[in-house]
Parts: C-alpha cells; structure tokens; sequence
C-alpha cells in the first residue's frame, strides 16, 4: 500500500465532513450547525403586504392636525378644514391672517400650496405619496422587527421580499396560543390618539350617522370593553402616538394593569395646552379607532404622561406596551402568505424522512457490496463520505434544511453512487476485453470521466435555476443536491480512485476478478 | 453479478419503430388527460388555504362538515383524510388577509366539541402570491430546459441537443399526464420533482450520448443505428443500476417519507421510470431520424485533424526556419 495525492486529498475531505458535521450530527453546544427549516421544527412563515394608501391617509390627517394646532395656538380663526386622499384645505377668516399662515405652511415638506382668496389648500405631491408609501414599508419592516425582538423568540426573521412584501419567519413558536400572540403582536396598530370629546353634539351621539358626524368635523368611535357605549370626538386628533417616548405596564389602584405613556416635549406642550384650555371637558384615549377611557379633565396637566386603562391581562398589557413603545404601524398590514406548522408535524416529518434515508441508504450499500463486491465497498465509503461532506458543507454555511431538502438528501443517495456505477462498468468492460486490472482501473476512470463531469453538471444547471427561482423550502431542496453532486464528484471520482491506487499492488497480485469487481475474468 | 454481458449487441434500434409509436399515444394520452381533467393546482399555485388538524382517535369527518358548514368563511371547503384516518385537510380556495385573526384561529373556534385535536398546519397562500409562484415556477421550467439546450449544444451537436430535449418534453408530458391522471396537487414540490427529473432524465441521456459519440469517433462502420445499438447495449447496465438505486431510494421516500413528501416522491417515481426508457427509446432513435451523417462528422473530424495537423507542420517549420 502507499499514499498517492488522490487519497491524500479524500483523507483531508472525510477529515472535514466529520469534524465540521460533528456539530450537527451529535448536537453539540458549540460549532456551526445546520439549522432545521420552519417545516421540520415547526414555525411559522408569512408574507406581508402594507396597505400604503393608508400611510398616505395618515399623513393627511397629521398635516391637517397640525394646521387646527398651530391656528389655535396663534388664534388664527379658521373654517371648513377638510381633506381628501391627498389634500387638504381650509378658509383663513381674516385675510390679513393669510400670508402669515402661508409662510408656516411653507415648512411643511412635500406639499403644493395653493390659494383662492382665503382658501388655502395643501396637495402632496406625487413624489412625497412614493416617499410616504415607501417610508410606510420601512418602518413597518422596523417596527415589526422591534416588537418581535422584544418579544422573546430566537432570531426572529424579519426582512423585505421584493420591493414591498414583509417576510416574518418565526421559529420555535409552540402552540398555536402563542402564535396568535405573534400575529397579534406584529399587525396590531398601536395607533394612539389623544381625542377631544365634542360635547356640544356628544348627547346626541346615539341617534348620528357617520355622515353627519362627518358634518361636523366629528367621528363616531365605540367603547372597547362595551360597543354600545359611543363618543363622539373630533376627527383630528390632539396629537397622536408618534409623540410618545416610553410605554410601560403598571398598575392601577385596583390593582389591574394599566400602561403608563410619556410624551416628547413637543407632545406635552399639546397635550399641556389643550388641557388648559379645555377643563371641564372630557379627553379621550382612543388606541386603534377604539376608546379605552374618557376622563374629564380637572386641570390643565403638565408633564406629558397619561395612562390607557382597559380591561386587560398582564400579558395583553406588556404585549401592548411592547407595541406601543416600538411606534405605530403607519399602514395597516395584512396576510398575502403563510405558512405554519406545528411542533409536532415538524417533528413526525424529521421522523418519516430521516426513515425513508436510512431505509434508501441501507437498500443502496447492500446492493451495491452484492452486485460489485469490492468496488461496491469502496463506492459505499465515497457514499458515506459524500453524506458527511455535504452535511459538514451545510454546517459550515449555517444552510437550513428543509423537508424537500431531506428529500434532496435521500436523492443525492441514490445519484451520488451513478459516477461508481459508470466507473466500475467501465472497468469490467475492459477486464473483458482481456486489459490488466491496472490498466482497466485507468482507462476505466479516463474513459468515464467525460459522461460523469457532462450529466453531472446538467443537473447541476437544474439545481442552479431551482435555487435562483425557487422559495422557501425549494431552495433547501437545491441546496443539498447541488453540494451532493459536487461533493459525489470529489468522493466518486477522486477518492474512490485513489483508494484503487492504494490497492493497486495487492490488485495486480491477485487474479480474483469475483472479489474486486464481481465478475468472473 | 452482472446483468448484462456484453458479449451479445441489442437491436434496439429495429424496435424503435414500434417504441416510438408507443411514446407518441403515451404523450398524446398524457395531454389528452391534461386538457381533459387539468392539473390539480395546490394552494402554491392556486391560491387558497389549506389546515392540516390531527385527531386523537380517527377524525369525526361528518361531524366536521356539520360544524364547518355554520360559518360562511368555509363555504366551498373540501374536507379528506390525510396520510391516515386521524389526519385530515380542509381545503379551501379562498384566502383571508387578516394577520390577527386567520383561518387557523376560525377553524379551532369552529370544531371546537368534535373532540381532541389539534391544527398541525395552515397554509394560507394569497392570489396575488400564488400567480407570483406560478410565473415564477414557469420561467424556472423554461430556463431550465434552454439552459440544458444550451449546454449540450457546446459540448454535443446540435442533433444530440434537440434529441435530447424531445425526450425531455416526452417525460415531462407524461409524468405530468401521470400528475393529473392521479389528481395529485400540484405544489412548489412537484414543481421540483419535474425540475430534478429534467437534469436526471437528461443524466441518463447524455451517458447514452457520451457511448454514441465515442463510438461515431472510433467505429469504422459508418452504419449509426449499429453505433447506437453497440452504445446502448454497453451502457445499458449503468442505466439500469443507476435507475435502480435512484429508484430504491425515492420509493423508500414514496413509502415512508410522510404524506407532505408523497406528491414530490410520486413524481420522481413516474419521472425515474419515464426517463430510463426515454433515454433509450426516444432520445436516440430522433438521432437516427434526424439523419446524423457518420462519414459527414468522420470528414469532418479528419479535416480538423489535417488542419490540426498543417498547422503543426508549418508552426515546426517556421521554428526551424525553413521559411
């Protein structure tokens, strides 16, 4: 026996599948491992879509909140603010009033102004509806990605897919209880507005329609715990949650857990100066178009801290808190894909799947020893060595296996043995045409190499596309096989060669065609 | 152990006649079943919902229908067993868009009485994802194909590509025929399957090809369909074994791999065995019909070798100066 380059090189390669597949295989603490697909360990994959029109809306609604502020404050009279999907407009009473509000509305970005006589309306331009839209997706990717990592599972995925889907893949959730949780947490609004009360019209509230209230520059909004219970409260908010510094679960003095806020300085000057001037009346806390309390207002409060008390658990209060604290959605989102699976089917699919590789392995070795005897066994080694690479391979890479993947595995079982198969065909092709083992062993591998290197890497190219066009679990399916076919091209090719090399003295003594190749000579 | 000796040559090619008549109705059938019943689109394709719940004891299927048909959400949803008695799927084509509140939460709220279970998956595939997929899944088939085309154009003939590629749509037409006879879903899995059966279909075909072209360089007998006949015969053990221990392993992954594998499994099944018999029955007997021209690629290949050969003569006397 002696060494040759080519089993030098298989040597280091089963060296490197065992030492970087240990992690993986025996599960230990440390090292690189492959992780397990949503699909194996179960979890859950959804895809988001944003409704950015709303985030549009939205920003509608604040410009206009900010022009009734800024009235107020500078008692400027103003009338008939109203708005559109993109616009807004009000009337300036006093028109000496006019150049003076036209000059703050300058301020503003991204808005036309347009006057006539003492109409001022305000249109966003094309440019800022794309920037506010894109804005709306930024921060929902950032703020879903807040609130998750808040939440407390394991390297929570949350990334943009194309140019404006959200995907969240979440691993290890448990139950579906939890899960519900999850949802909750990443689609809830946390909108929350601060709102005057309209206690002129407010009693008469039961008997308005929306379109009325509308009339008035008012809204019709329920009561969380009660619906029947309605207010009605002026449409533009007093300030909203983007003013809001911390949140945070307390407890009240019942002992129920409410969620103590703060404001910036911006906010608690609003919030200071319409309590002063409105005591008496109630302010509503209203957080995603419900309210929760509408307290009077005793006198007029500094500080810039407020409390939403609802009929909430501990665990609903600190998810709220969480949500809170981590901003608003500016655009509502909704579900375009998902895909959960529980524990226990990830678990029964490991199981059924690592049974069918097991079984395909066992079938494989054992008619490859009876049909080629000991090239069987040197291919069955390039086999065994071919699975270690490619799960070190994944290892390494921190590769996810999915269950196609898996059946990747299983598949690349059954290929990676088809380079020995040409091989040893050749071989036995030419030990009857009457050539010396030596020789055959040669030309054999000479002869096959073209075949092999030609079939494999029109797999290869089909594996490529997979994984360029595939999704999900599909690209765990492509991955293994395309490091199977080019790990089986190391290990059948090489490796098996050069462990004939290492042979090859013993080979050229003996005459026993049966043992090497299982053939009569 | 052997199968074959090679000591006796198969007329393979006498019998292609009646092969390819075989594999014309075997195609015309697949499209018929194809246009006639359609491919069953799964939710990757389609759109739609699917919840996977488990029972305890064997599910309750009456009962569930019972409950499911007091909400409207479920208005159109098929209810069958999955893998075994306890398991079943309830499919349905529309989507909710809601995060809070999906159909998981709806169908656990629904069966709430019909005993112990519980929700092992929902997927929830929206229309707009689902044709996303669908296209996607499209372009990935045809880039496949021209990227293999191309391949085999360079290191082939053109002959061998176009071959080739007929006998691939031969066995993407029938495994698909097979898909839709069979009424299996038609997911991102199968989508795979077909894709894995076009490079080992092709594997199996250019290993046949590799012999023909060796055998076109060294044979003296410009008689092709005899080459073919020697190649096949020769590589005829190498494609059965590599078939079989492909075979072996996707039906241990049809029997065991679990009810989600199935679809993926059965289509490699059909596939293995449709590209096997393709690679010798279809792929190169369209290379006898195209007319490849042995003595045509001999002249050829001796003109090269003569120009190779000018070239050396003239490079030998340039260095010796002689010019």
């Amino acid at each position: 026996m002696k060494l040759n380059y080519r089993i030098v090189i298989f040597a280091l390669a089963i060296i490197f599948g065992v030492v970087f597949s240990a992690p993986s295989l025996l599960q230990t603490e440390g090292g690189k491992k492959i992780t397990l697909g949503l699909d194996l360990q179960g979890g859950l994959h959804m895809l988001l879509g944003v409704k950015t029109d709303e985030a549009v809306a939205s920003r509608i609604k604040s410009i206009a909140a900010s022009i009734k502020h800024y009235a107020e404050r500078n008692d400027i009279l103003i009338d008939n603010l109203s708005f559109t999907n993109d616009s807004v407009s009000f009337e300036v009473l006093d028109s000496d009033e006019v150049p003076k509000f036209q000059e703050y509305l300058k301020e503003i970005e991204g808005v036309k102004l347009s006057l006539n006589g003492t109409v001022i309306s305000l249109t966003l331009t094309p440019k800022e509806i794309e920037k506010t839209k894109k804005l709306a997706i930024d921060q929902a990717i950032e703020t879903i990605r807040n609130r998750l990592d808040q939440f407390g599972l394991s390297e929570p995925v949350v990334a943009r897919q194309g140019q404006e889907k959200i995907l969240v893949q979440l691993a290890g959730i448990k139950s579906q209880e939890d899960e519900k949780r999850a949802r909750e947490l990443i689609s809830r609004a946390a909108k929350l507005e601060l709102m005057a009360v309209d206690e002129d019209r407010n009693a008469r509230v039961y008997n308005m329609t929306p379109a009325e209230a509308a009339q008035y520059g008012d809204v019709i909004l329920e009561d969380v715990k009660n619906t029947q219970i309605k207010y009605l409260v002026k449409e533009i908010p007093i300030l909203d949650g983007g003013m809001l510094t911390n949140a945070n679960v307390g407890f009240d003095q019942n002992n129920r857990p409410v969620i103590n806020f703060k404001l910036n300085a911006e906010g608690a000057e609003i919030f200071g100066d319409f309590t002063g001037k409105n005591v008496g009346k109630r302010l509503a806390v209203v957080l995603d178009g419900k309210v929760y309390s509408a307290p009077n207002i005793n006198e007029r409060i500094g500080g810039g801290s407020g409390q939403i008390s609802g009929n909430y658990t501990v665990l609903e209060a600190k998810d709220l808190a969480i949500a809170l604290r981590s901003g608003a959605l500016l655009a509502p989102i909704y579900l375009m894909e998902k895909r959960s699976v529980g524990p226990s089917l990830g678990a029964d699919s490991i199981k059924a799947s690592m049974e069918a590789l097991i079984g395909g392995f066992v079938l494989v070795i054992i008619f490859m020893v009876f049909y080629y005897r000991m090239a069987g066994v040197i291919a069955n080694v390039a086999l065994v060595a071919n699975l270690l690479i490619l799960l070190a391979v994944m290892s390494l890479f921190g590769a996810t296996l999915t269950l196609p993947g898996m059946a990747g595995i299983v598949l690349t079982v059954g290929m990676a043995v088809d380079a020995n198969v040409i091989i040893t065909e050749r071989i036995r092709e030419l030990i009857h045409e009457g050539k010396s083992m030596h020789k055959a062993i040669e030309e054999g591998y000479s002869n096959a190499m073209r075949a092999i290197l030609d079939a494999n890497i029109t797999t290869l190219i089909a594996s490529v596309v997979l994984y360029v066009y595939g999704t999900g679990a599909i690209k765990g399916f492509a991955i293994t096989m395309s490091i199977g076919i080019l790990a089986s091209m190391l290990t059948a090719i090489l490796g098996t060669h050069g462990i004939y090399e290492m042979l090859e003295s013993k080979m050229a003594k003996s005459k026993n065609y049966k043992f090497w190749f299982g053939i009569k000579g | 152990m052997e199968f074959f000796k090679y000591s006796r040559t198969f007329d393979f090619m006498s019998k292609s006649k009646v092969a390819m008549i075989f594999s014309i109705v075997l195609v015309l059938a697949s499209y018929a079943i194809l246009a006639v019943k359609g491919l069953n689109y799964g939710v990757d394709f389609a759109g739609g919902t699917i919840v996977q719940v488990k029972y305890d004891k064997a599910a309750p299927i009456n009962e569930m229908r019972a409950k499911l048909k007091n909400n409207k959400l479920f208005d159109g949803a098929s209810i069958s067993e999955f893998g075994s008695p306890q398991e079943v799927v309830i499919r349905m084509k529309t989507t909710t868009g809601n995060v809070t509140t999906d159909i998981g939460d709806v169908t656990r709220e629904a069966l709430q009485g019909t005993g112990n279970f519980e929700i092992r998956r929902v997927d929830i595939v929206g229309p707009k994802v689902g044709s996303e997929l669908k296209e996607k899944g499209l372009v990935s088939l045809l880039l496949a194909i021209a990227g293999i085309l191309v391949y085999v154009a360079f290191r082939f003939e053109w002959r061998f590509a176009v071959a080739s590629i007929v006998a691939l749509i031969h066995d993407v037409s029938i495994a698909m025929g097979a898909v839709a006879l069979f009424a299996i879903d038609v997911n991102l899995d199968v989508l795979a399957a077909i894709l894995t059966l076009l490079g080992y279909s092709l594997n199996d075909t250019i290993i046949v090809f590799d012999r023909i072209r060796e055998g076109v360089t060294k044979s003296k007998s410009a008689d092709l369909a005899e080459i073919i006949n020697e190649s096949i015969t020769r590589t005829l053990a190498r494609t059965t074994l590599t078939s079989l221990t492909t075979f072996f392993v996707v039906f241990t992954l049809f029997m065991f791999g679990g009810e989600i594998i199935h679809p993926f499994a059965f289509t490699l099944l059909v596939g293995i065995i449709v590209g096997t018999y393709s690679s010798i029955f279809v792929a190169s007997p369209i290379l006898l019909m195209f007319g490849f021209d042995v003595k045509k690629y001999h002249a050829k290949l001796a003109e090269k070798a003569k120009r190779e050969a000018e070239k050396e003569r003239m490079r030998a006397q340039f260095e010796s100066g002689v010019m």
